[in-house]
């Protein structure tokens, strides 16, 4: 199947289950939602997807686009097609955008091969243009001394470059006001193909009315306990998660 | 699209991989194994100096043999330096030549290996390239000789323009300054004499190029750079040498002298095999309005023991250090920096940044004096280290003596690690463990690495992409 598919998928951290069992199925060309309190391990997930060494897949499957990307390498998992855009992303001291996206870049070409530079430069203008980046930003360092809607669009920059089978994108709206919101909302749906599926992991109903999902999750205790279409965040908003969680 | 155009250069071939080759040893002129007298007696005479070099060469002599190793405050790694094991003159025999054609066919391979002669055509104003204990080739251009640049080799200079050149030798460092300013003093053969007149600027840079073929050598390159009032240059030195089972020594000495209003930029980059000993005193004095900047980068050597330093003797005088250096495994980089106002109105600045890799180690030695006796003087010193590893190391030992009127100092050090969810952040973009890690240690120095020639930017850079290779786990 083309997509996302977790099965069955059990992840422990220091003897912990933070995901306990879940099973979920995004195809390409869907948006799906996560939604659910602090601490069911949202977060989590992400990281286990993406094979953070901490975040070690104790049994199940993740398949992207049919692969199995349980025991692959950050690195493989990336160029496999799988981004993530971080909750909280990492300051690179520097590093500039610019030579950060283009290594990114080469690394997913062959040995001695390198992305045409005035090609990408003239992308990676357009995309800030259309994120309404600043364009000196290319030559500062990666996420350094940015404010939080900045680092979000950075990523959301690098999202656009790499150009990523899957996305799956951690808390895009925290952070942001609400014109950064309306902006990085544009960009998501932009992006959206049939090519592509995302996953976005959100605590507020405010981002899906930007960003309007197939289908919506909620997520409590490691796994995916309701299912249901864009209504479901609205009843979210208004009821809160105990009726669910509970 | 400037990032482009650099790419285009070629490499200076400083790193350890494309240097690590040598060739059949083959000298008309052996001073031996060991030192004493003899020794420097016969450098001397094959050298064919005059009696006041070789009387200043037994005086160092005798105070080399008198010290102790500084085994008290440094590495204890110095006893295991035998200098009873080292050859301390190798030499063919052959005048130093003025074109590449000229030069015998295995130096100039080894020179042309390491990409030097295409930086000459490339972007400099003159080079000289050392082999062992001897200059092989040596040129400048044109319009600079028409500007009466002196630009030769330490004998020379001592030789020719012994009005310029005596008065200065040996008083910026003396002999006695060191253990190893008096190895150098009695044993010194090479380096460079340069002589910038009033109010020339060199525009493009000098390069030496020194070049270890020899086992259980030791490079005594000798030094001296005058820029008389209001000029300008800046000079660059490479270093490499193969690797050999036995130590290697390098012990230079290198004295500056900033006649009034006069700058100087001193590059190095050192990338000597693991194994050599790099025990190095660089000092500039700086006159009235004028400008010493040392920009230093180690990557090599398994002892490196440098810690550049400026007198500042005139009002308003200008010092600085800018200094990268990289401890890989077993290696320990103990570098710094020395700054001496003697005068009212000076400034000085300190920027290290230190990379230790695997179980390497480097130490910041900074001295800041400001006397009471001055006033309206300012150092401003940043110490940054960054451990790669867990069993990474790295120390500070600042000295700061610092008393009068209107003086500050200020020092400021960081130590990090490299983090972990950086990296992770890194590879979830496609780069590889080693290739987040240099790039993430490449982003440390890297306001640093702007400042070295573009030319040699673009080397450092790659350098130290080849030295985080295997530095993964």
């Amino acid at each position: 199947m083309q997509g996302l598919e977790i099965k069955n998928l059990t992840v422990k951290v220091a003897g912990k289950k933070v995901v306990d069992g879940m099973n979920l199925c995004v195809p390409a060309g869907e948006v799906h939602a996560i939604m659910g309190p602090n601490g069911t391990g949202k977060s989590s997930l992400s990281k286990a997807i993406a094979g953070h060494p901490n975040y070690p897949v104790e049994s199940g499957e993740i398949l992207l686009n049919g692969e199995s990307l349980v025991g692959l390498s950050p690195d493989e998992i990336s160029r496999k097609g799988f981004f993530l855009a971080f909750q909280y992303p990492v300051e690179i001291p520097g590093v500039s955008i610019a030579n950060f996206i283009r290594a990114c870049l080469n690394a997913r070409l062959p040995e001695g091969q390198e992305v045409n530079a005035p090609e990408f430069y003239r992308q990676l203008r357009e995309k800030m243009v259309e994120l309404k980046m600043d364009p000196k930003f290319t030559s500062r360092s990666v996420n350094e001394g940015f404010s939080g809607g900045e680092k979000k669009r950075c990523d959301i920059l690098q999202m656009l470059m790499l150009n990523p089978s899957f996305a799956m994108l951690d808390e895009i709206d925290s952070g942001l006001d609400i014109d950064a919101l309306r902006i990085v909302s544009e960009s998501v749906n932009k992006a959206r193909s049939h090519h592509r599926g995302m996953l976005l992991i959100t605590h507020y109903h405010r981002l899906l009315e930007y960003v309007r999902p197939d289908a919506v999750h909620v997520m409590s205790g490691g796994k995916i306990v309701k299912s249901g279409g864009p209504e479901l965040a609205v009843e979210l908003e208004s009821k809160g998660y105990d009726w669910i969680a509970g | 699209m400037s990032e482009d155009k650099q790419e285009q250069i070629a490499n200076l071939n400083l790193d350890r991989s494309t240097s690590d080759f040598r060739y059949a040893e083959d000298y008309a002129y052996d001073a031996g194994v060991g030192l004493n007298e003899n020794v420097v007696r016969y450098i001397s005479k094959v050298k064919d100096e005059p009696q006041w070099i070789l009387d200043f060469r037994l005086k160092a002599l005798k105070i080399f043999l008198e010290k102790e190793n500084p085994t008290h405050w440094a590495s204890e790694r110095l006893d295991e330096l035998d200098y009873s094991k080292i050859r301390y003159y190798l030499a063919k025999g052959a005048k130093k030549k003025k074109t590449w054609e000229e030069v015998p066919e295995d130096v100039k391979r080894t020179f042309e290996r390491l990409g030097v002669p295409e930086q000459e055509r490339a972007f400099l104003a003159g080079v000289d390239a050392q082999f062992d204990s001897e200059s092989a080739y040596s040129n400048m251009k044109e319009n600079l000789q028409k500007d009466g640049v002196i630009f030769v080799d330490s004998t020379e200079g001592l030789k020719k323009y012994p009005d310029i050149f005596r008065p200065w030798f040996g008083k910026v460092i003396a002999p006695s300054d060191n253990k190893f300013s008096a190895l150098n003093s009695a044993v010194f053969s090479g380096g460079s004499f340069i002589y910038v007149p009033k109010g020339v600027k060199v525009m493009q840079p000098l390069q030496a190029y020194f070049r270890i073929n020899a086992e259980s050598f030791g490079q005594f390159e000798r030094t001296l750079i005058i820029a008389d009032e209001g000029s300008e240059l800046m000079y660059m030195e490479g270093c490499t040498a193969p690797k050999y089972d036995t130590g290697t020594l390098h012990s230079a000495v290198v004295e500056l002298v900033a006649l009034k209003g006069a700058k100087i930029q001193y590059v190095t980059v050192q990338n000597w095999s693991d194994n050599v000993y790099n025990l190095v005193t660089k000092r500039g004095e700086a006159a009235e309005d004028a400008q010493i900047r040392w920009i230093d980068c180690n990557i090599g050597s398994g002892l490196t023991m440098k810690y550049p330093a400026v007198v500042l003797k005139g009002k308003r005088a200008r010092g600085e250090v800018i200094s990268i250096a990289l401890a890989n495994r077993g290696q320990h980089q103990d570098t710094g920096a020395k700054m001496i106002h003697l005068a009212d109105d000076t400034t000085s600045n300190v920027v290290s940044k230190s990379v230790s890799i695997s179980d390497g180690r480097a130490s910041y030695r900074g001295l800041v004096y400001i006397p009471g006796n001055v006033k309206n003087c300012r150092n401003n010193t940043v110490c940054d280290a960054l451990l790669v590893n867990e069993n990474s190391r790295t120390d500070t030992y600042p000295a700061i003596e610092c008393s009068g009127e209107n003086n500050s100092v200020q020092h400021e050090a960081s130590v990090s690690k490299l983090s972990a969810e950086q990296i992770f952040y890194m590879r979830q973009r496609g780069l590889s463990e080693t290739e987040a890690m240099s790039l993430s240690v490449n982003g440390f120095v890297n306001d640093l690495i702007k400042e070295f020639p573009m030319e040699y930017s673009v080397e450092l850079k790659r350098l130290i992409e080849l030295e985080m290779e295997g530095s993964v786990g």
